[in-house]
């Protein structure tokens, strides 16, 4: 890279060296080292504004005269302020440099808390209007939510720039987002200037004007930053739709082709306090087909009372043995609430994989010591579809983007607690404070 | 297009015309005005030194907009409040001229249109002033009273003597633009557009050291 052109002058207030950068679009320089503010249309660079205080010196992470490759052109930066609004009470600060190429004109990039933007100058003014009572911007199609408006003033100046500039030049500034860009009016009583920027990482920023260390780490959400989740919640809400299709084709598909048959069915009675409490065997039944999941109904006509029934299935060739215990019970009645039940007539339950042969049931039944008998029906049926496994499949498909939304709804209620649009509760928040 | 030659009135240097249908041009040795009829050329008055320009733009500069080849072949200079502008005369393909406007960076390509039944008058345009061109309604954006700098290059009309201007721009909603030149009577209207150097493929502009 060759060394830049630059014209030397002095400063008239310090005698300071000054450089020009800007060629002759610059208006006005401020001196390096006592920080005058010169006219650099003068030949003599006369004096517009001193300060007689130590200011303190804002340091630029951009150092003037640095040049990068940005946006597919090299740029130099040639201008540095600093601008500062006041909400609450409270100063926020950012800083504006100025960027130069003598082929591409001008362009920004400003700071605020570790969070940078991109902005050019805009020649078409957007359209302001408003939605849902809040005011909006458009350009080009595309629309803008108004953010926040303050009045901006300069408070420190570096270098030059291609207008009038003064510490303590206010203009009144508003922004509208769409992140990750953002439309930024500037009001003053001559004029009103429109910008555009994107937000661009201090990485980029880093590595395309090679500076030293490491970009300031960003702090808290800045008006258009785009959210890590942006776009992702719609992206998983459209996959959960596709595998919930496919859950509910898939459970169709079993409910048309399940063949839900009944191999086997007993009826017996209980008698209280009789001989038949001791257990007893079924006869023998098939159980076809690849091993899969039965359904044991259990059905018995308690009436406040309750039947307990072991079972265990057996094989009659392998003696696998499956046991499992069921209750029946069934109590009803009414208090000064009303009427009340509790329980059920009918207990169903599932038996996994059960494999093809021959089996028989032994029940080993236990009820109330007194009471009329309890007549009981018990029904196997094989290859059930299970509607249940379907559900869980569905529920755990909409964890993700569930999440994902919510994550989405918490960055953009943090972005836009920072707005003039907060909602009511963050206000009531900082009362607490 | 055949390249003239005449020699300048005032200095006897030669001077080309890159245009057949140029009117004024300037000597570039002793800055003299020369004014075209048939084949002499009559000196009307000098020019100052136009002042240093950051333009990329320089005389010989060729282009293309809108697919229409194009030569700057000359260029008015202005100052006002805010620092100088230059308006760069085309010589487009087709034969006829084209205004590139070089403002602080900003550029703005206009060709002279046919003024409207009643411009708005030079002492009561202001901001917000409505100027209807064919279907498009502009409105005023500035008013801007602009000190003459000179010319250099060949111009499709006379243009020197002059002192303060007064021009008026205008803006559409879609962006279009245009700027009434009061220095004549009735006015004078461009209409154009902004337009972005990138996309005029531009060739043998200005070298800038350094850059």
């Amino acid at each position: 890279m060759t060394a830049p052109r630059v014209h030397s002058l002095n400063c008239p207030n310090c005698g300071a060296a000054i450089q020009l950068r800007g060629f002759e679009y610059t208006q006005t320089v401020v001196c390096d080292s006592c920080l005058a503010v010169l006219d650099a249309k003068d030949p003599n660079l006369t004096v517009l504004q001193t300060f007689n205080d130590k200011v303190a010196k804002a340091r630029p992470h951009i150092p003037l005269g640095t040049r990068g490759q940005w946006k597919g052109a090299l740029w130099e930066a040639i201008g540095f302020q600093r601008r500062t609004i006041t909400v609450d009470a409270a100063p926020y600060s950012w800083g504006e440099y100025l960027l130069f190429n003598p082929y591409k004109g001008f362009r920004y990039l400003t700071e605020y808390d570790g969070h940078w933007n991109d902005v050019i100058a805009l020649r078409t003014v957007p359209v302001e209007s408003s939605v849902g009572g809040r005011p909006t911007a458009m350009l080009h199609g595309e629309t803008f939510r108004a953010f926040q408006t303050a009045t901006a003033h300069t408070d420190f100046v570096l270098g030059e720039f291609p207008w009038q500039v003064r510490v303590g030049d206010r203009a009144v500034a508003q922004d509208f987002v769409n992140p990750p860009r953002m439309l930024s009016s500037e009001r003053t009583d001559e004029e009103v200037t429109w910008s555009l920027g994107e937000y661009v990482t201090g990485e980029r920023i880093w590595q395309a004007f090679k500076l030293a260390g490491s970009p300031p780490a960003p702090r808290g959400i800045y008006a258009n930053q785009p959210s890590p989740t942006a776009g992702r919640a719609s992206t998983y809400w459209k996959a959960f739709s596709l595998f919930a299709a496919l859950v509910v084709a898939l459970l169709a598909l079993r409910m048309a082709t399940a063949t839900d048959a009944l191999v086997f069915t007993a009826a017996h009675t209980f008698s209280p306090g009789g001989r038949d409490t001791i257990a007893f065997v079924t006869e023998p039944f098939t159980i076809a087909g690849h091993a899969s999941g039965v359904e044991v109904t259990t059905e018995a006509n308690v009436n406040n009372s309750w039947i307990v029934l072991g079972m265990t299935l057996i094989n009659e060739r392998t003696g696998q043995a499956i046991d499992f215990g069921r209750e029946v019970s069934y109590f009803q009645g009414s208090d000064e609430d009303g009427r009340w039940s509790e329980g059920s007539t009918v207990d169903r339950t599932r038996v996994p994989a059960v494999p093809a042969g021959t089996w028989f049931l032994r029940i080993d039944a236990d009820g109330p010591t007194t009471g009329p008998p309890i007549d009981y029906t018990i029904s196997l049926r094989r290859d059930v579809p299970s509607p249940l496994f379907f559900g869980l499949a569905m529920v755990a498909l909409l964890g993700p983007a569930v999440v994902m939304s919510v994550r989405s709804a918490s960055f953009e209620t943090r972005r836009w607690a920072e707005s003039d649009y907060a909602p009511k509760s963050s206000s009531s928040d900082s009362d607490d404070e | 297009m055949t390249r003239r030659t005449a020699p300048c009135p005032n200095c006897g240097a030669v001077i080309e015309f890159a245009w057949a249908d140029a009117v004024q041009t300037t000597c570039s040795y002793c800055r003299s005005v020369l004014v075209r009829h048939d084949l002499d050329l009559e000196k009307v008055g000098t020019t100052a030194s136009l002042p240093l320009t950051p333009s990329p733009l320089q005389l010989g500069t060729e282009g293309r907009y809108k697919g229409d080849a194009f030569t700057v072949i000359g260029r008015l200079g202005y100052e006002w409040d805010r620092g100088g502008w230059s308006e760069w005369h085309l010589r487009m393909a087709t034969g006829k001229s084209g205004w590139l406007s070089d403002a602080q960076a900003d550029y703005e390509i206009s060709f002279l249109a046919q003024t409207t039944a009643s411009p708005p008058l030079a002492d009561t345009v202001k901001p917000g002033t409505r100027l209807l061109h064919g279907p498009v309604t502009f409105a005023a954006t500035s008013v801007t009273r602009a000190r003459y700098t000179g010319t250099e290059g060949e111009l499709p009309f006379e243009y020197w003597d002059k002192r303060e201007v007064v021009f008026a721009d205008f803006r559409a909603p879609t962006g279009a633009f245009a700027t009434l030149d009061y220095s004549e009577e009735p006015p004078l209207l461009f209409v154009g557009e902004p337009v972005d150097l990138d996309k005029l493929d531009l060739r043998n502009m200005r070298p800038f050291e350094g850059w």
